[in-house]
């Protein structure tokens, strides 16, 4: 049908458009293609080939796959991924959308606000919370637990950044399983308890199976942004040693500390691979639900 | 106040879809004109262009005498309501009725008085201060006349002007509707789906189907004449009882199932042995449950018995197929009896090929 | 009750409980150092003192980053919203050669190349363009991020609105430019208020591009400042930190109870990141 309501015209349109997109293209685009480029390089941020530049070829990805830092860190980032999105915010976020789905009141509203508020603070202050809380001397954890002068940070460098990311992630899960569960049919339920089905027949047998699609949408969002996420770096800085040196932190300390960019140019190459395949699958599955629904 | 002409209107979408196919229509200065037709037929596209919110493909579109087919809607002097009536959410009901004198930059003292005298008229003075959300479906369709009358425009266009509102509210919005259009005396074209509303409010109405003009006249000529079977279908609220038969010898009568019935008006016109359509309207057939003294009468047995209130709704299932009879509240009428109907022959039509006869 | 049934209540109520104390327990620490006299790393009941926030407001280090925060947001959330409406309208009501095609590549581009990803270009092409140790910079980088989502989520609000309202005005003669400021920039306000408020959100929590564009610290916004805080060599100075930690999280609680109070909570997939 009719389509420029306003009598708009395409070269109107066009300059309304115009602006974002180049904005959109210098900062995004740009980078994107411009990352290929200094991957291929031997680009440093000082010394000799900070000046002239020599082009290299894939010897920044042999030497990735070659160096042990490299499969290191990608096994951070795996365990990361995996443990505190995956399993962690996913779970969790199902679990209290679940104890919470028929509730309404105080209760409720609590938990919802003090989950979503790990969700929105800063960055940088969320960080120092837990640097308080996990702290050696007279932190409070150490005081609740008894746990003596416990260095979690230094002695469990891992756990404490997994279990730092599933109480900061949790709240998008929690959300978006409320909101799925709100999609479940009271009487599909009702027909499960009528033919006697316990709470977890129910789940497993009239939930889950209608929820798959947003089952597949968090786990795929939650995955992207945890594997992007730098916010382990302003709590151990990688440490220590290169204990959590997930692989945005390793592309930090290489490229922008340690002054290796044409290096660190071909490790966010492989994060951005990494990324497209997430988002193409995510896009996908968008697009086949679209086409169900009309 | 101005007369609209149409001529060779055509309008095609890309993709190769043809909206509207030739159309010539005038519609009269001061008339009530109807654009009648089932969805997808192109009235809505046909009022649109004539706005100018869709640009024609080819052919003409003149307002009081001027080419206007490549002018912008703002410049062709008419007013719309849309079928939702599109009432600005954010502006009181003053501010939309002033809406089109602001645009026209009338001074804003000048504005308002327009706006509460013209809301005053349309039994809105209480309401000037509200929002349009605030206000209930019959008043918010009386803002958006108030709004087309405000800058009195040389012709109104009306896109499904009843649709949204509930059964009751909508008849008595009709009453309204045909005195306003009476009394400003402005060039209106509106477009509905419902043939009740279009014989009911038009001066005139043409009747569209794929993008073309089927029939133009008054509801009268629409209703008692229509000049073909898909005009003949889709007017009057039981449809036509359209049956096969065969003129016999003479052109006196036709034969339907089996029975030869009196071939009404057209009979001058006929040639024995040819098919026709014999059609007939549920409301002239007169139903008995004996055969009768003079013959002439469809048999059947009753089938469905629907109440309409004063009247019933009688099916009959017979050779000639099915035959719907409309008769008096009282007269008797069971499912599984014998009936037969009885048509009245200066009511009688006939077609060939689809087109009346005679 | 039967047996089985009060157990499962006494499960759920337990489940709660824990869940409670454990999103609780890292927030004590926000809630009650800054009026304490004598703040420690560990959580503790304050001895009531508003002298933490008095020396805060003599901190000009930190007011003076609340600022350059206060800066980077507002003109990040200016350059968004402005731009992202003018573009979400065009390719909602035009079809423009190409459209779907790129919308998609759009949706794909925001979520492929973040900040992360990106930060080595990113910081090579600031250094390019001398836009190292710029605000300006900042706000460029950062509005380049967000433009795709907010396109995104403005043009699901403009597909929403009737056409009627527009078509109704160009009837009685109204210009385009009329109808934008008269009929299109009212009715879809709460959708421009939304972008504006998600997009402030996010510059203001954002650490990254800052602490990568960056150099002098008159110029850092409150979240790299706060992270120099504990970073920086010698004994934190907790009270500082606290009260600081507050003033700095207070807005984005603020606005984000706004929106969830005036347009209720829409969901918009990957609106926060």
């Amino acid at each position: 049908m009719a389509t420029d309501a306003a009598g708009l015209g395409r070269r109107r349109a066009a300059v309304f458009v115009a602006p974002a997109l180049l904005l959109v293209a210098g900062f995004l685009v740009l980078p994107a293609l411009w990352t290929i480029y200094l991957g291929a390089t031997d680009y440093q941020l000082t010394g000799l080939a900070a000046a002239d530049p020599q082009f290299t070829g894939l010897d920044n990805a042999r030497r990735a796959l070659d160096e042990d830092e490299f499969t290191h860190s990608l096994g951070l980032t795996l365990q990361f991924v995996v443990g505190s999105a995956v399993l962690g915010q996913a779970l969790l976020g199902f679990t209290i959308a679940w104890l919470l789905r028929d509730r309404t009141g105080p209760l409720r509203r609590l938990v919802e606000a003090l989950v979503l508020l790990a969700w929105i603070l800063p960055s940088s202050v969320v960080a120092f919370l837990w640097i308080a809380l996990l702290d050696r001397d007279g932190g409070t954890l150490n005081t609740l637990l008894g746990s003596g002068n416990t260095a979690w940070l230094v002695e469990h460098p891992m756990a404490s950044i997994i279990v730092f990311n599933i109480w900061r992630g949790t709240a998008f899960s929690m959300m978006l399983y409320a909101a799925a569960l709100g999609t479940v049919p009271p009487s599909q339920l009702e027909t499960a308890r009528l033919a006697g089905a316990s709470a977890w027949q129910q789940l497993r047998d009239v939930v889950l199976p209608l929820i798959r699609g947003h089952v597949l949408t968090n786990l795929l969002l939650i995955s992207l942004w945890t594997f992007n996420d730098f916010t382990p770096f302003l709590l151990t800085g990688g440490g220590p040693g290169d204990a959590t040196e997930t692989l945005p932190v390793f592309i930090y300390n290489t490229a922008l500390f340690g002054g290796e960019l044409g290096y660190g140019a071909a490790l966010s190459v492989l994060m951005l691979l990494i990324n497209l395949v997430i988002a193409l699958v995510y896009t996908r599955l968008l697009r086949a639900r679209e086409k169900a629904a009309s | 106040m101005a007369a609209i002409h149409l001529s060779g209107l055509t309008k095609d979408y890309p993709g190769g879809v043809r909206a509207l196919d030739g159309i010539d229509l005038t519609v009269a200065d001061g008339e009530f004109f109807a654009l009648l037709g089932p969805s997808g037929c192109g009235k809505t596209t046909l009022l649109r262009t004539v706005a100018g919110l869709e640009e024609a493909t080819g052919g003409a579109v003149r307002i009081g005498g001027d080419d206007v087919t490549r002018t912008p809607p703002g410049r062709r002097d008419v007013a719309m309501v849309f079928q939702d009536y599109a009432l600005f959410p954010h502006m009181t009901v003053a501010d939309n009725i002033a809406y089109p004198l602001r645009i026209r930059k009338v001074p804003a003292a000048r504005r308002r008085d327009k706006a509460a005298e013209t809301a005053r008229e349309l039994g809105l003075g209480d309401h000037l201060a509200r929002r349009p959300g605030q206000l209930s479906g019959g008043q918010q369709q009386r803002v958006a006349l108030a709004r087309a009358m405000a800058c009195h425009p040389s012709a109104f266009l009306f896109d499904e002007p009843l649709s949204n509102l509930d059964a009751r509210l909508r008849l008595e919005a009709r009453t309204f509707l045909k005195r306003l259009q009476r009394d400003l005396r402005v060039t209106t074209v509106f477009v509905t789906h419902d043939q009740a509303e279009a014989l009911a409010l038009a001066d005139r109405i043409a009747v569209l189907e794929a993008g073309r003009v089927r029939q133009t006249g008054t509801p009268t000529e629409i209703f008692r004449r229509p000049a073909n079977t898909f005009v003949a279908s889709f007017i009057g609220s039981t449809p036509m009882n359209l049956l096969p038969g065969t003129v016999e010898r003479g052109g006196g009568h036709v034969t339907v199932g089996g029975v030869p019935l009196p071939a009404g008006p057209a009979r001058a016109a006929l040639t024995g042995g040819e098919e026709v359509v014999y059609g007939i309207r549920p409301e002239y057939l007169t139903f008995s449950g004996t055969p009768g003294p003079g013959g002439g009468a469809l048999p059947g047995t009753v089938t469905v018995v629907e109440n309409m209130g004063s009247t019933q709704l009688v099916t009959l299932e017979g050779p000639a197929g099915t035959v719907q009879v409309v008769v008096p509240e009282d007269t008797p009428a069971e499912p599984g009896g014998a009936g037969y109907a009885v048509p009245r022959s200066d009511r009688v039509l006939l077609y060939r090929e689809g087109q009346l006869v005679g | 009750m039967t047996p089985g049934q009060a157990v499962r209540t006494v499960l759920r109520y337990a489940s709660l409980s824990l869940l409670l104390a454990f999103f609780a327990l890292p927030l004590l620490w926000l809630a009650f150092a800054p009026f304490d006299r004598a703040p420690q790393i560990a959580v503790s009941l304050p001895e009531f003192t508003l002298d933490n926030f008095r020396d805060l407001l003599d901190n000009e280090n930190a007011l003076r980053s609340l600022r350059n925060s206060l800066l980077l947001a507002a003109g990040t959330g200016a350059v968004v919203v402005t731009l992202s409406a003018l573009a979400a309208y065009a390719l909602s009501r035009v079809r423009l050669p190409g459209r779907d095609a790129l919308l998609y590549a759009l949706l794909l581009l925001s979520s492929i190349v973040t900040g992360t990803a990106a930060m080595v270009p990113l910081f090579n092409l600031a250094y390019e363009l001398d836009l190292i140790d710029s605000q300006l910079g900042v706000i460029l980088v950062l509005s380049g991020g967000l433009l795709p989502s907010a396109i995104f989520i403005l043009k699901d609000f403009t597909d929403a609105t009737p056409r009627s309202y527009e078509e109704s005005a160009r009837v009685f003669g109204a210009s385009p430019l009329q109808i934008m400021r008269h009929i299109v920039v009212p009715v879809i306000r709460p959708g421009l208020a939304t972008i504006g408020v998600w997009a402030v959100a996010q510059v203001w929590g954002n650490f990254l591009i800052p602490f990568l564009l960056l150099r002098s610290p008159d110029k850092s916004p409150a979240a790299v400042v706060m992270y120099t805080f504990y970073t920086e060599g010698g004994q934190p100075d907790l009270a500082l930190i606290s009260t600081f930690s507050l003033l700095y999280s207070l807005p984005v609680v603020l606005m984000f109870l706004l929106v969830s109070s005036r347009y209720g909570f829409r969901f918009h997939g990957g609106i926060k990141r």
